[in-house]
């Protein structure tokens, strides 16, 4: 199945900026579908962005947040070629993970 | 400016009356439709509006409009939100229907390159042929259902060939034939008459309001607004196609929309298309 | 000439203030809904209330300009019927009727005003 995570981390000096666009449903909850039933919380609960097995990045995520979410942040300490592995689990037990090279 | 307060129906019938007459003695013979003269004047209507705005970034839409949301669609197109629907889209035009063929076999250059030149006029037909209308059309010379026209599939379709397009300006072409002229007429008329219980006009907003909000939103212009479609919207938290966006439009003024791909929407596409032609197309395309 | 109107947002209002070319205020024809005598309606004048109501619609379909809004109305009519509230299904009919015909009316008043807005 391919994988649900887009990750770009370009290392620019001892900066490192990643982005990432994950594929969601996000669903809140609090929704209903055409026939008048809500549609079932389905939503990342936990991101997590690590380097060299420390944890650069970790968002406690809810229904707030929307459908195939963007992120975008920087981290100090990562070199050029290192690998960044970003994971996620939701509401469902579900989960991926895929590791990218900084460039 | 007039303004006539209307109270009960036998008063707007009447009303209505004395309307219909004044009209008739006020208005003079209809013009022959000059369509080149029309794009001329659409374009210098809006570059003189916006002297600042490049023509080829009008197809921005709202992002040409404003220094901040210009800032954000750069961010968005270094990762957009549409590309979901764009690999998906590739995946559907390359799969072989059951009977073994593609839809490369439906269009001229395999369906490659090509969606700056639609919509087009059929002149055996007598109508409007859109892109969307042309994949249904393929799909069911061979052999498979339709795809709703205001849902995902046909969407992440029309992504994958506006892509292939990007960069390529629009080429809308009117023949000689005076069915063609009356369908890009009835595309006019169609975009200045004010629906709907909000009593707006496509152009009320997007030829009078360009850069202006509505309640949240930056207005879009006119000039180039289907040049980025299909669009992922993220107040539909997904991609939507020229038809739903017609669709949505009309129920938004409060007007009852019309079937999607009905000869309205058909001509509406074909006179905003022809009235941007030259600039780029820019879709698929991203939209607050 | 007094201007009534029922303010649905800013930008509305500044169009209808900037606009440059006579617009006739449809929306007006809601307060006739206000002007109704407070009598309590029979099923039978519910019946009659629709079928204006309905009839107004299907005119106004064949223009192609129905309004959301008029289609709301004649659900609720019918919602309210079912509930055995002709009161309220009367002056839900009414109102439908009422914004049936003002859609009418713009069909046939918007038909030549477009070329006033055009560029050209």
């Amino acid at each position: 199945m391919p994988s649900t995570i887009r990750v770009r981390a370009t290392a620019n000096g001892d900066t490192t900026e990643v982005q990432a666009l994950i594929q969601h449903p996000m669903d809140s909850g609090f929704v209903k579908n055409a026939q008048g039933q809500i549609i079932p919380p389905h939503f990342i609960q936990q991101l997590t962005f690590e380097h060299n097995g420390k944890t650069v990045f970790l968002a406690d995520w809810g229904p707030a947040v929307s459908k195939d979410p963007y992120v975008k942040f920087s981290f100090k300490g990562a070199n050029k070629g290192d690998d960044l592995k970003i994971s996620w689990a939701d509401n469902k037990g579900a989960t991926d993970t895929t590791t990218a090279k900084i460039q | 400016m007039r303004v006539r307060t209307v109270l009960t129906s036998a008063f707007a019938a009447l009303a209505a009356a004395a309307l219909a007459c004044l009209a008739a003695s006020a208005v003079a013979a209809p013009d022959k439709p000059d369509p080149v003269a029309d794009a001329k004047a659409f374009k210098k209507y809006f570059t003189d509006k916006f002297p600042k705005v490049k023509l080829e970034d009008f197809v921005n839409g709202p992002y040409s409009m404003n220094e901040d949301m210009h800032k954000q669609w750069e961010e968005k197109e270094q990762f957009p939100p549409y590309e979901f629907s764009l690999e998906a889209g590739k995946e559907m035009f390359g799969k072989p229907f059951k009977n073994g063929k593609t839809y490369a076999d439906c269009f001229p250059n395999g369906g490659i390159g090509i969606r700056q030149n639609y919509p087009y006029f059929d002149e055996k037909e007598g109508k409007v042929i859109t892109l969307e209308l042309a994949l249904n059309r393929c799909r069911e010379a061979n052999g498979e259902a339709p795809y709703s026209y205001v849902k995902d599939e046909m969407a992440s379709l029309t992504a994958y060939m506006a892509f292939t397009s990007r960069g390529k300006p629009m080429d809308i072409k009117i023949p000689n034939d005076p069915r063609a002229l009356e369908a890009y007429e009835n595309g006019k008329r169609y975009f200045y008459t004010r629906r709907g219980q909000l009593n707006f006009s496509c152009a009320s907003c997007h030829v009078q309001s360009p850069g202006e909000r509505i309640r949240a939103e930056v207005l879009a212009p006119a000039l180039g607004i289907l040049n980025a479609l299909p669009i992922y919207r993220s107040e539909w938290a997904g991609m939507g196609t020229t038809s739903r966006r017609f669709v949505t439009c009309n129920s938004q003024t409060r007007a009852v929309p019309l079937e999607p791909q009905s000869d309205e929407y058909r001509d509406l596409e074909y006179y905003l298309s022809y009235v941007s032609n030259g600039l780029p197309i820019s879709g698929p395309g991203a939209r607050p | 000439m007094s201007m009534i109107r029922k303010s649905e947002n800013r930008l509305f209002d500044k169009i209808m203030l900037q606009s440059n070319m006579r617009n006739i205020s449809i929306v007006a024809v809601l307060l006739v809904s206000g002007a109704m005598p407070a009598l309590a309606a029979s099923e039978a004048d519910y019946n009659t209330a629709f079928a204006a109501a309905d009839a107004a619609e299907k005119e106004a379909a064949s223009l192609h300009n129905r309004w959301t809004s008029t289609e709301a109305g004649l659900a609720a009519a019918k919602k309210a019927a079912a509930a055995g509230d002709f009161d309220a299904a009367t002056a839900s009919a009414r109102k439908a009727e009422a914004l049936a015909k003002a859609s009418i009316f713009q069909a046939t008043s918007e038909k030549e005003r477009w070329k006033d807005m055009e560029i050209r």
